[in-house]
């Protein structure tokens, strides 16, 4: 095993918890944190990406370019990574966030519509960025078809590719085989995106490494969508602890958990009844406060349209499906009171 | 004209799309009359049904159709970069264009809301399949109170978005978002495009959500303007279905609390020859058989029926 590089993403996958609210202040004081705690790559995006502020998935209070801006200047070492999700996001956002500061670009896709990217990697290699690949909801699929779709993606200039367990469902095992077939089928990198709704982020870490990853993310107070990622301050400890430590300030990191980011903190994300339910029905994990949101208004338990979304399958970014099935199950509830 | 007092009409391209409006208009010509399919691919399965089915075919593309002096309009169903070069040829043969890819040549068109404006044009513009399902429920939410901001999420089976729109999703996010601007009528539009890989395969579903810029617009009155749009597509797309909604909510939005309009569509595909679930691709080649329709009607009688 070798020591891996870490990608904090509390101001990308953490937006989703502060419902997409974060202040320039917040993102400059977070940055300036883990840059000085030798954190190599910053993530800053609204959840959803590059131009994921909408009714669907939440508006940001400040543009998601502007963060960018924030962040590249508040970073002295750091580099900083944006989203892009294409089906939201698109090249024209992406060039912009490059003027901004941003330097690695980081395209997600379902798991099997990795074709879909071509165009957004091409743009990201031509503009001299590093292009990262996401699969999301990897635990959809097998290793083998994964690892087909990550072809795609080095076949589009990817530098590396993560295995990305949005729903927070994967067992180490099923992380450890998705990780060992994509370092069998490619010749760039591996990574791991990890989420804590089964309490597994910092195992699924460690079963990634062992398996042959070479990139890790985490975010600070594990703060991320359904019951957040593996805790970036963990994270070092554990690394520094097993001797593959890349370079983290592991008691800088625990200072900036504790005494930046948690005071900001609308709530610390964990394997509660709804985020469990999201890892084990595998749904995407940042259904949880639209469910939430939406199952107050109808009246109906957040588990039960979570439970329906995934036997529906849903997929990453379908959002909308929520108020469609809370709906449906308000009209069953209703014709069965009648019959 | 033919001798049967029909426009003699043809179809460009023989892939999918063509060939499910082949059969469209086969199977309800209305004013028209198919006289030929062109494709450019001797070994191309659409051909050699169109054969099948006693209808002269081509491979020579464009070509064949610029022979026929008889033919008044042609539904372009290839690709954007085709279309800018058939566009130009058909123009000068006097034969109107009905667009299918995104080349946007011509002014968009949607059915029952502004085809009535475009009847006179050389080419005209079926924007996108999203632009295609979510304008018209825009456009009823718009004519009841101005539309400040509108939003729509296409989700659509994986297996019934071909190259085209993977290669190019970008542009269907941006053409879509100005179709809901120029015909939908809100002053900001949003397009979200989501491929859903479950098998079976999803029906196509659309999302719309619209921002009022009268907060107080009233809810009957837009529910009673949706119900009749929705009846107004259903008369070409059989499958258009309000699943959920309108229903409305109150969000926090760019321009502080608001009231959020959100309509729940479904669009089962007719199957004339695509599968049923391709909703996407039907609404399209059934918004292009309307427009052909109503062209043609215009050219016999110069008006609208």
């Amino acid at each position: 095993m070798k020591p891996p590089r870490i990608t904090d993403t509390t101001l990308r996958d953490g937006s989703h918890a502060f419902r997409h609210q974060f202040t320039r202040e917040q993102v400059r004081r977070v940055t300036a944190a883990l840059d000085e705690a030798g954190v190599p790559v910053i993530e800053v995006t609204h959840g959803d990406g590059l131009a994921g502020s909408s009714i669907q998935y939440g508006f940001s209070r400040v543009p998601d370019l502007d963060l960018v801006d924030e962040a590249a200047s508040a970073a002295r070492r750091a580099r900083i990574a944006i989203l892009l999700i294409p089906g939201i996001g698109t090249r024209k956002e992406l060039r912009e966030a490059v003027r901004r500061g941003a330097t690695v670009a980081r395209i997600a896709t379902q798991c099997t519509e990795a074709d879909i990217s071509e165009q957004h990697f091409g743009l990201a290699k031509e503009l001299g960025m590093e292009a990262v690949g996401l699969l999301m909801m990897a635990h959809m699929i097998s290793p083998q078809q994964l690892a087909e779709q990550a072809r795609l993606m080095e076949s589009y200039g990817a530098d590396c590719v993560y295995v990305t367990d949005s729903a927070g469902a994967m067992l180490p095992w099923q992380v450890a085989a998705a990780v060992r077939e994509l370092k069998q089928a490619l010749r760039i990198q591996v990574g791991f995106h990890p989420h804590n709704n089964l309490g597994l982020g910092i195992g699924n870490c460690l079963a990634a490494l062992e398996a042959g990853a070479d990139q890790l993310d985490g975010s600070l107070r594990g703060c991320g969508a359904g019951a957040g990622n593996a805790a970036t301050e963990v994270l070092a400890a554990v690394l520094d602890k097993a001797g593959l430590n890349p370079g983290l300030d592991v008691f800088r990191l625990m200072d900036a958990a504790e005494f930046v980011l948690a005071p900001m903190m609308p709530f610390q994300p964990m394997p509660d009844r709804d985020a469990l339910t999201i890892g084990y029905a595998g749904t995407y994990s940042t259904f949880l406060l639209h469910a939430r949101r939406i199952g107050e208004q109808l009246g109906l338990d957040p588990r039960e349209i979570l439970v329906e979304l995934g036997r529906r399958k849903a997929v990453a970014g379908q959002e909308d499906w929520i108020l469609d099935v809370a709906l449906d199950l308000v009209r069953q509830k209703q014709a069965a009171v009648a019959s | 004209m033919s001798a049967n007092g029909k426009v003699k009409v043809a179809i460009l391209g023989s892939g999918n799309i063509g060939t499910d409006l082949m059969y469209k208009i086969l199977k309800n010509p209305g004013p028209m009359e198919l006289v030929l399919v062109a494709g450019i691919d001797p070994q191309s399965q659409g051909l050699a049904r169109a054969q099948a089915l006693g209808l002269r075919t081509s491979v020579e593309g464009v070509q064949a159709i610029l022979e026929d002096p008889e033919i008044r309009i042609v539904f372009d169903a290839t690709s954007a970069k085709a279309h800018l070069r058939h566009a130009k040829v058909l123009r000068e043969a006097g034969k109107v264009a009905v667009d299918l890819t995104p080349a946007a040549v011509g002014p968009y068109v949607v059915p029952p809301v502004n085809l009535g404006e475009h009847l006179d044009v050389p080419n005209v513009n079926l924007i996108t399949c999203g632009g295609q399902a979510t304008i018209p429920l825009v456009h009823a939410v718009n004519r009841v109170s101005p539309v400040r901001y509108a939003e729509i999420v296409s989700t659509v089976g994986s297996r019934s978005a071909g190259p085209g729109t993977r290669q190019n999703i970008d542009e269907f996010t941006s053409t879509t978002a100005r179709g809901l601007e120029v015909i939908g009528g809100a002053a900001m539009g949003k397009a979200i495009i989501i491929l859903n890989p479950a098998e079976p395969p999803i029906i196509m579903r659309n999302t719309i959500y619209c921002i009022p810029e009268d907060d107080d617009a009233d809810p009957d009155r837009i529910r009673d303007s949706v119900k009749r749009m929705v009846a107004e597509v259903q008369r070409y797309v059989p499958g258009y279905r309000l699943k959920n909604g309108p229903h409305f909510d109150r969000r926090e939005t760019p321009w502080g609390e608001r009231t959020v309009v959100a309509m729940l569509l479904e669009i089962e595909g007719a199957g004339d020859y695509l599968p049923t679930y391709a909703g996407n691709l039907d609404i399209m080649t059934a918004a292009a058989r309307r427009v052909g329709e109503l062209i043609a009607q215009h050219m016999l009688t110069g008006a609208v029926a």
